[in-house]
């Protein structure tokens, strides 16, 4: 199939060009095989496999909670909102009480985790067209994220914050200041983000029409998060299928219509602003009281069947799918990881666009290649 | 008029050989200075501090950053074509070197007053452009063929409006100077500018925006780098070069750098002329002020894809440019 070659009068014959699984651009290590003619990819296929951990594997061989890190490493860009999704999953399974406080304070969490995974994207995104310097900045803005959640759970990236049934740790009034400066600093660099960017006319012209997965494909490869709206589909897990307490919150869930990499772009910013307006309200109606139940849970066994839960995660729609057999360990833990569904757009998203384009595409839905593989 | 360095010294042979040696001299100083000043620049656009630790404000990192390259292994991957491989980074290096040696620092100093100055200079520029296909197709690397060929289509379409803005300022000083001025003589340009007493750019914005436009694009400069494009291509024609080869291209992406800006500081900034301090002294300062400016660009703005970068120049660029030439043109006719 993939060796035939058509030769075109004009173009010449095919050839092969595979990208990666080393690249300086490639996030994570993801292999491309483009057969193009010229410049124009003919046919691309995603060659995946090369970070495989076997956390699936694993999780059948730990008891419930020792399973809790390996959530973080599965996205490591949202550690904080995988590792609060098995604590919820769990609570879920065995219908536990979380205390308010500490839901509150794992919306704030998680939002702040958004927000990070979301600069990282956009630092990493400008850099493959070839803005080499708001990544930088992006990365400051991160680190103030980092400091902030550091002081409270001891961890920069790869967070084991959430116990079954509430948080590990408390948080503080310095948690609380600092969180409002962050919030205060990160309106006005939206606004350098901006000048610096997105009037930029060579991001413009780099990013309109290019890669434009419409809602048709979206839904026929289960293409979920920011790529989703993108299209025009305003499907956000937080409002969909609320968990937590987000149904207290108020805030929108911003759409586009043009499907292209410039319509994520806008998408993502328009997140970040409004995940500013979600941590803001959680820390305003922040409650006292404690963060763990009475009694909570150690050791259990679950009764048997399985359990689905889903939250929104920076890329996408994750879901965990836990299923018991009533014993310590899980008889199977899925992971439904959103970048999985979306790469499995790509080959048809990146057929006839030009290999100039090929980075700035796959830049711009955003994956991480530990959350394909596991 | 400037003399020759043959006019201040007997032997001819001895003349040559002080002229080499004082271009090399230059340019080795220029790519040390350029290098530093370019990660210091880029660091400081970037929220970092660039070189901090060899030398005061790290200025002899580059020199150290040299050393180590000239000490690597040459290696020589099985798979190059021999000749073209070796001979590439030769063919990119010496024209830029011959091309430095026209330039009229002072007012009585350059190395080679030649009447046909900048034509050779445009001329040396297209040698170089052999020299990146050669090193492309000879790597036997399809990341370093695309790369050269990107490369050579860019330099080759932005050639056109770089030779016809620079065109603009030789028809103007043509039609000022005497009859003996056939305007291409670099010493003659800047001599004028002093003359006349105002910069080209005045009388020429056009003609200097495109003019640095398109120099960006001759030294694969960002936003026209894709050829260099490190998160495409990896390091573009030069992928397979390490070592001394590859200095000998960043070398010679430098001494491009600074012979382009040098050529628009005779164009259009008047060369040496400007009060107060000596002559030598505003000629590298405008030059570097260029290069600077130049290097301002490449840190703050993405870089173009390559079908955009070809039909800005030849459906914006050339257009705009042969305009240009034709109201110079008339206005040198009428006046």
């Amino acid at each position: 199939m993939l060796e035939e070659t058509r030769d075109d009068a004009a173009m010449g014959e095919r050839y092969v060009l595979n990208m990666g699984p080393q690249h300086p651009s490639m996030h994570g290590v993801l292999r491309l095989r483009l057969e193009l003619l010229g410049e124009e990819i003919q046919e691309a296929e995603a060659i995946i496999g090369y970070a495989h951990r076997a956390h699936e594997k694993m999780a059948e061989n730990r008891i419930w909670p020792m399973f809790l890190p390996n959530t973080s490493r599965v996205d490591y860009l949202s550690g904080m909102i995988y590792n609060l999704a098995y604590c919820q999953a769990i609570e879920k399974m065995l219908e536990l009480e979380v205390p308010e406080r500490a839901e509150y304070i794992r919306v704030i969490a998680s939002e702040l985790n958004r927000i990070s995974s979301h600069l990282l994207w956009l630092g990493t995104y400008v850099m493959d067209i070839g803005g080499l310097t708001p990544f930088l900045y992006a990365w400051d803005d991160r680190e103030q994220i980092l400091n902030i959640l550091e002081r409270i759970t001891g961890s920069r990236l790869t967070y084991s914050y959430g116990r079954f049934g509430g948080l590990t740790m408390d948080v503080d009034d310095v948690f609380v200041k600092q969180t409002e400066a962050f919030l205060e600093r990160m309106k006005g660099r939206l606004v350098e983000y901006d000048k610096l960017v997105r009037q930029n006319v060579i991001f413009i012209q780099r990013s309109e029409g290019v890669g434009v997965i419409d809602a048709e494909t979206c839904r026929r490869y289960g293409v979920t998060g920011p790529s989703l709206r993108a299209a025009g589909v305003a499907y956000d897990v937080r409002k969909d299928e609320p968990y937590g307490i987000y149904d207290r919150f108020d805030f929108e869930v911003p759409t586009a219509t043009a499907g292209d990499s410039l319509a994520r772009y806008d998408v993502r910013i328009r997140e970040m602003e409004q995940s500013l307006r979600i941590i803001a309200q959680g820390l305003k109606d922040l409650p006292d009281g404690p963060i763990m139940p009475d009694k909570p849970k150690k050791k259990f066994k679950p009764p048997e069947g399985p359990t689905y839960f889903a939250v929104e995660a920076a890329r996408g729609h994750f879901g965990m799918y836990l299923v018991s057999d009533g014993g310590e360990t899980p008889f199977k833990i899925k992971l439904r990881t959103p970048s999985f569904s979306n790469l499995s757009a790509m080959p048809e998203v990146l057929r006839r666009t030009m290999v100039a384009d090929t980075i700035a595409i796959v830049g711009s839905i955003d994956i991480v290649l530990p959350e394909i593989d596991r | 008029m400037p003399e020759t360095v043959s006019q201040l010294v007997d032997s001819p042979a001895l003349a040559i050989l002080i002229g080499i040696a004082g271009v090399m001299g230059a340019l080795t100083f220029n790519a040390l200075f350029l290098v530093w000043l370019e990660r210091k620049a880029s660091a400081w656009i970037q929220r970092r501090m660039g070189p901090t630790e060899v030398g005061p404000f790290g200025m002899f990192q580059t020199l150290a950053d040299m050393l180590k390259l000239i000490s690597k292994q040459l290696i020589t991957p099985r798979h190059v074509d021999k000749p073209l491989y070796h001979l590439a980074p030769i063919f990119v290096f010496f024209p830029v070197v011959a091309a430095a040696s026209l330039f009229p620092i002072d007012e009585h100093v350059v190395l080679q007053n030649l009447d046909i100055g900048l034509v050779l200079i445009f001329a040396l520029g297209g040698l170089g452009i052999v020299g990146i296909f050669m090193a492309g197709w000879g790597s036997n690397n399809k990341y370093a063929l695309l790369g050269a060929m990107r490369s050579v289509a860019q330099n080759i379409s932005y050639e056109i409006p770089l030779i016809l803005s620079a065109l603009s300022v030789v028809l103007m000083t043509n039609a000022m100077g005497g009859p003996d001025t056939n305007g291409m003589n670099l010493a003659e340009i800047a001599q004028m500018q002093h003359d006349q007493g105002y910069w080209f750019v005045l009388v020429q914005p056009v003609a200097a925006l495109i003019y640095f436009i398109a120099a960006l694009a001759e030294t694969n400069r960002a936003p026209f780098d894709i050829p260099e494009a490190e998160s495409e291509l990896v390091a573009g024609f030069h992928t397979e070069y390490s070592g001394m080869r590859f200095a000998l291209f960043f070398f010679a992406e430098y001494a491009n750098m600074f012979i382009v800006a040098m050529v628009a500081t005779v164009l259009f900034l008047g060369g040496w002329s400007g009060p107060l301090l000596p002559g030598p002294v505003w000629f590298f300062l405008k030059t570097y002020a260029i290069v600077f400016g130049m290097m301002w660009i490449r840190w703050t703005f993405p870089r173009l894809r390559f079908d955009q970068l070809m039909s800005f120049c030849w459906m914006v660029l050339i257009p705009i440019s042969i305009l240009n030439l034709l109201v110079t043109a008339f206005i040198a006719r009428a006046v």
